[in-house]
């Protein structure tokens, strides 16, 4: 079972967890990321998170297949969620499940660092001092050129 | 000539001023001719040295050839996660 979304709502990486637990997969690993509350030191007050959603959805289950071949796990789910996010709310969450734990652990590395990689999603972080910024992981500053 | 439809998003949007571009296209242009077409738009300072296109909805090479009627997207540096 693997299933792959790009969501608008809450992201509860509970359910993920329940939506691959079975008795014959021994290992869940889980990966969740949440809003920071800082960036290069800035102090961040909220995001937005935009997409190409078309294309994430396809990215996103092009790397989840990728990481089923690579680690032999058959049972993975992932959500992005786009759209604007508090401190603390989960942007993404990866649950992977195998007999053991090592394919499990694996799998979730794998699909997060491809995430940031190559699905089309960017974010808008708003700051404590009243401005904005497109975060670019390419540039040193971690923001895009202006 | 035809005219290509060229989506942005993001950062991209911002700086060239909306959601699309509308790109004149001679046959057999390529992702590399689209490219130089878009760096002589006011904007075009916000595209890095090797910006990232997507052809109906895969990341494309500078070789790869666009037709008109291709779903074309200008990718700024992605920030998902």
């Amino acid at each position: 079972m693997i299933r792959s979304a790009v969501v608008t709502r809450e992201i509860d990486p509970t359910a993920l967890i329940a939506e691959i637990q079975s008795n014959e997969l021994g290992a869940i690993s889980l990966f969740a990321g949440t809003v920071r509350d800082t960036n290069d030191g800035r102090p961040v007050t909220s995001l937005d998170y935009s997409a190409y959603t078309a294309m994430a959805e396809s990215e996103l289950a092009a790397i989840l297949a990728e990481a089923a071949d690579r680690f032999g796990v058959t049972v993975i789910v992932a959500e992005h969620r786009v759209g604007p996010l508090a401190l603390g709310d989960v942007s993404v969450a990866i649950a992977a499940a195998h007999a053991h734990r090592a394919p499990a652990l694996d799998c979730t590395r794998f699909v997060i660092d491809e995430i940031k990689q190559r699905v089309p999603i960017w974010k808008l972080e708003h700051y404590a001092d009243g401005g904005r910024e497109w975060v670019d992981p390419t540039q040193a500053s971690g923001v895009a050129r202006a | 000539m035809s005219t290509v439809t060229v989506q942005l998003f993001a950062s991209y949007a911002e700086s060239f001023g909306g959601a699309t571009l509308k790109i004149p296209l001679d046959p057999g242009s390529t992702v590399r001719d689209l490219l130089s077409s878009i760096r002589m738009l006011p904007g075009a300072y916000v595209l890095p040295d090797s910006p990232r296109v997507a052809v109906n909805r895969r990341f494309a090479s500078p070789d790869q050839l666009i037709d008109a009627l291709d779903e074309v997207a200008l990718i700024p540096p992605v920030a998902g996660g």
